[in-house]
């Protein structure tokens, strides 16, 4: 039998979309169909601010794009990811230039960049401070000429369909009228991003609930260095609310309660009144959350109803700069903070913000199953290694999505075999399963919102910025235990249209998984390096753990953790130098 | 302050009522939340059937659109506070047929916007190697503004000629038409011209300027919609005058 569409793309995102226009280019035969929760322009691409990375000055090179990379995740990332992706970057932001993103730029008419954390250079691209809202609206936009991209908007994948092996296509609710249907295909694309949302303080969208993750995970594909979550330094309290890094780039100061520059005491370099590139305020993101939580232990953070934060002081830029440079981030603070930064100091506190591990894949978005691809943040190629640079995932979104699509592309089109019988039994069986689920199983019935609640707070409490065995062994316990009374889940609404609770039950049944994958991948890994700190196991253990974790699930729901060598290109293992 | 505040939400389930009811919940009131916390704390706690579309929590994805005690306001840039002491009445934005409860279906929008070609129209295509297209930091502000819309659609909701004629292209696709006319790497102003200068585009705005008060972004796209006017009856003009040309 004849598959539905050639390829499908699951997620509708920046991700998605680059490769829905690869796939187009490659080949205007191929039936693609792009399948997304939301409408594209919703996805979370959205709410990327600061800016996307690619080396166009004459003053930089790739190698200095590729060694902040490397240093930056700790040497944690593979070198020859990093240098494809450092090469293709520029040209892809040039071609979203053609497309008409909106680039800010110079007098003379050429596309401007900003400093940014952790690069040696001025290399970051952006869009005021609405980088994301822009390209993804760019993507979106020009996916639309393409008439061979078929969008099934607002339905909700469930389920990869799997026969010996190979990846057949996808079992997906049409929320709007709650049917379940079959979509299949001879190559299938995770776009979905990733899974801030097992945790309770976070920028990250309601939507980003691991669903590509949990789906490859469940059908058989790795997660690999799940462990390396980034905190970003500067979220807004109680909303979580991300304020960028660009405020920090374009001269902010990140003050503790008595007004100083604390970073200056965590290695992090001197303070100078305008920005110094790979220091202080300028440094990478997992040093700078750690030296928030050591602030909050010495007493000098300032206390508020939601937690202890620092100040994020821009007053000094002037109107002019931050209504030019940083209009969002003044937009963010009057509407939810109630707060002006040209005259008041922002409150800031580390916020869950972006996964550096994802499904594993090589260096063409390749899953090691058949069929399979993944790109952006839900996969893990990996270029972020143990901790990512700011204004690296929108560059890597574009190539790696890039990179997936054409080798999905030519994938489908050498394959002319349908799917067997036995993939459409199995897409019975979801069918079977869905209506049947969330009734309450055998117990009383537990509601959702309780045991999303208390997931959140185990992640929160044991696999936080710093991390001990015992805490980890912990959350993974509780996370057991909550597996167990997911399967009781009772659910209030039992209609077909647009049934949001069942689609957020099938969420939170991703998230437990997700958040048993990074459990396990923390407690195995008894080293401290980039995101993933460990204050039992202190310091970085090259001869061990110069590895990528792989999660793979057992038939039991358990997992196992095994590893694989990174590869090391140019750049052997050294010191993370910033500020000196 | 009151600490308790009552929600009065349209419900329709179309698989249980032929036509939407009210239904009345009692929420706390706390300083920092906005209308979505409060409907996702009535979701969470009091009744999980409560459906309606919502994502970023920043006024920037665009989801969580609704009619707020009759003005259609994004619920997550809405603080609760400011209705005090209530009842606040939150219903689907309004003009589109409701899916559900506050969701509403967007499928005409969505067919519009490619009605109106919202790409870069290139007669040729500079190869990439050769870099960016030029374009000042002028050439950049002169459609900047109307590059911000986020298809919220709190301007269809509001726009009354749409409420009328539902053929009317609407005010988020003509001020994402305008984007690329005014945009000094785009050559599609022509072609774009044929769809937009007829009944159901732009001439069917007689300029009641709901829109731009409504937007959340300040696209203002009722100045969008005039100028084009003005460029068409400009363009009109020249084709009789000069017909040999005048572009």
């Amino acid at each position: 039998m004849t598959p539905t569409h050639d390829v499908i793309l699951v997620g509708g995102g920046g991700a998605g979309l680059r490769a829905a226009i690869a796939m187009a280019e490659v080949n205007p035969q191929l039936r693609i169909a792009v399948v997304s929760k939301v409408y594209p322009m919703r996805s979370h691409t959205v709410s990327a601010e600061g800016g996307a990375a690619g080396v166009v000055g004459a003053d930089d090179s790739l190698d200095e794009h590729a060694y902040d990379t490397v240093s930056g995740g700790d040497w944690l990332a593979d070198q020859d990811a990093v240098e494809a992706f450092v090469q293709e970057a520029p040209r892809e932001l040039l071609q979203l230039e053609h497309w008409g993103c909106p680039w800010s730029r110079e007098a003379d008419g050429r596309v401007a960049v900003r400093p940014f954390g952790g690069m040696k250079k001025m290399r970051t691209w952006f869009a005021a401070d609405k980088t994301g809202f822009h390209m993804l609206h760019t993507l979106f936009q020009t996916s639309l000429k393409y008439t061979s991209v078929f969008r099934y908007d607002e339905w909700f994948v469930t389920r990869l369909l799997v026969d010996d092996g190979r990846v057949h296509g996808v079992v997906a609710i049409d929320m709007k009228s709650g049917r379940v249907d079959t979509i299949t295909a001879h190559a299938t694309i995770l776009c979905t991003g990733g899974c801030g949302r097992v945790f309770p303080f976070t920028t990250n969208a309601s939507i980003k609930n691991g669903d590509g993750m949990a789906l490859a995970y469940r059908a058989g594909a790795p997660l690999k260095d799940m462990e390396f979550i980034q905190y970003h330094p500067t979220g807004l309290p109680f909303t979580g609310i991300l304020i960028t890094e660009a405020a920090r780039a374009e001269g902010g100061y990140l003050v503790n309660k008595d007004g100083y520059r604390y970073l200056q005491d965590y290695d992090l370099g001197k303070p100078s009144p305008t920005p110094v590139l790979r220091s202080m305020e300028l440094g990478p993101r997992d040093r700078l959350s750690q030296a928030f939580v050591h602030e909050v232990e010495k007493g000098r953070a300032i206390d508020t109803p939601y937690g202890p934060v620092v100040h994020l002081d821009v007053r000094h830029l002037g109107a002019k700069k931050i209504n030019s440079k940083i209009p969002f981030v003044r937009e963010l603070c009057l509407k939810y903070q109630n707060i002006d930064p040209i005259t008041e100091m922002i409150p800031v506190r580390p916020v869950v913000h972006y996964m550096m591990g994802g499904v594993h894949t090589d260096i063409n978005g390749a899953t090691p199953l058949a069929g399979l691809y993944a790109a952006g943040e839900v996969a893990c190629v990996s270029i972020n290694g143990a901790n990512r640079l700011g204004s690296n995932s929108l560059p890597e979104l574009l190539v790696f999505g890039a990179r997936a699509g054409k080798v999905a592309a030519e994938y489908a089109s050498s394959r002319s075999d349908g799917p067997s019988s036995a993939v459409f039994a199995q897409a019975k069986d979801e069918e079977r399963q869905l209506q049947a689920a969330f009734r309450g199983g055998s117990g009383k019935g537990e509601k959702l919102a309780p045991i999303r609640d208390e997931m959140q707070k185990a992640m929160e409490e044991g696999v936080g910025i710093y991390r001990t065995g015992a805490s980890l062994t912990g959350a993974a316990t509780t996370l057991r235990t909550l597996q167990e009374r997911f399967r009781n889940v009772s659910i209030d609404d039992h209609s077909q249209t647009f049934n949001t609770e069942r689609i957020s039950a099938v969420e939170l049944g991703f998230m437990l998984d997700v958040a048993e994958a990074i459990a396990n991948a923390a407690v195995t890994r008894e080293e401290s390096r980039g995101a993933h700190q460990r204050t039992d196991f202190p310091g970085r253990n090259d001869g061990k753990y110069l590895a990528h974790s792989l999660v793979s699930r057992n038939a039991d729901g358990s997992s196992t953790v095994g590893y694989l060598p990174v590869t090391i290109t140019r750049w052997p293992p050294g010191e993370r130098v910033y500020g000196r | 302050m009151a600490d308790r505040i009552t929600l009065q939400v349209a419900r329709y389930r179309p698989e249980e009522q032929s036509a939407p009811t009210f239904q009345e919940y009692e929420v706390p009131v706390q300083k920092d939340w906005v209308i979505l916390d409060a409907l996702n704390h009535v979701k969470d706690r009091i009744d999980g059937s409560l459906s309606f579309r919502w994502s970023c929590r920043m006024g920037v994805c665009g989801s969580c659109g609704m009619t707020v005690n009759g003005v259609p306001k994004l619920t997550c840039a809405t603080f609760l506070t400011d209705y005090a002491p209530g009842p606040v009445r939150v219903e689907p934005l309004r003009n589109f047929p409701v899916i559900r409860d506050l969701i509403v279906d967007l499928g005409d929008f969505m067919r519009k916007l490619v009605g109106v070609k919202p790409w870069l129209v290139r007669k040729e295509e500079k190869p990439i190697s050769e870099g960016e297209y030029r374009q000042s930091p002028a050439e950049l502000d002169a459609y900047k503004q109307f590059s911000m819309c986020i298809n919220c659609m709190l301007c269809y909701s509001a726009c009354p000629i749409y409420g009328l004629d539902p053929k009317f292209v609407g005010p988020a696709a003509l001020a994402l038409a305008q984007r690329y006319n005014l945009d000094s790497r785009d050559q599609g102003g022509p072609e774009r011209m044929e769809e937009l200068s007829t009944h159901e585009g732009v001439w069917g705005c007689t300029f009641v300027g709901e829109c731009t008060k409504v937007c959340p972004k300040n696209v203002d796209p009722a100045g969008a919609i005039q100028r084009y006017k003005l460029e068409a009856a400009l363009d009109w003009v020249k084709g009789v005058v000069m017909p040999w040309g005048g572009r």
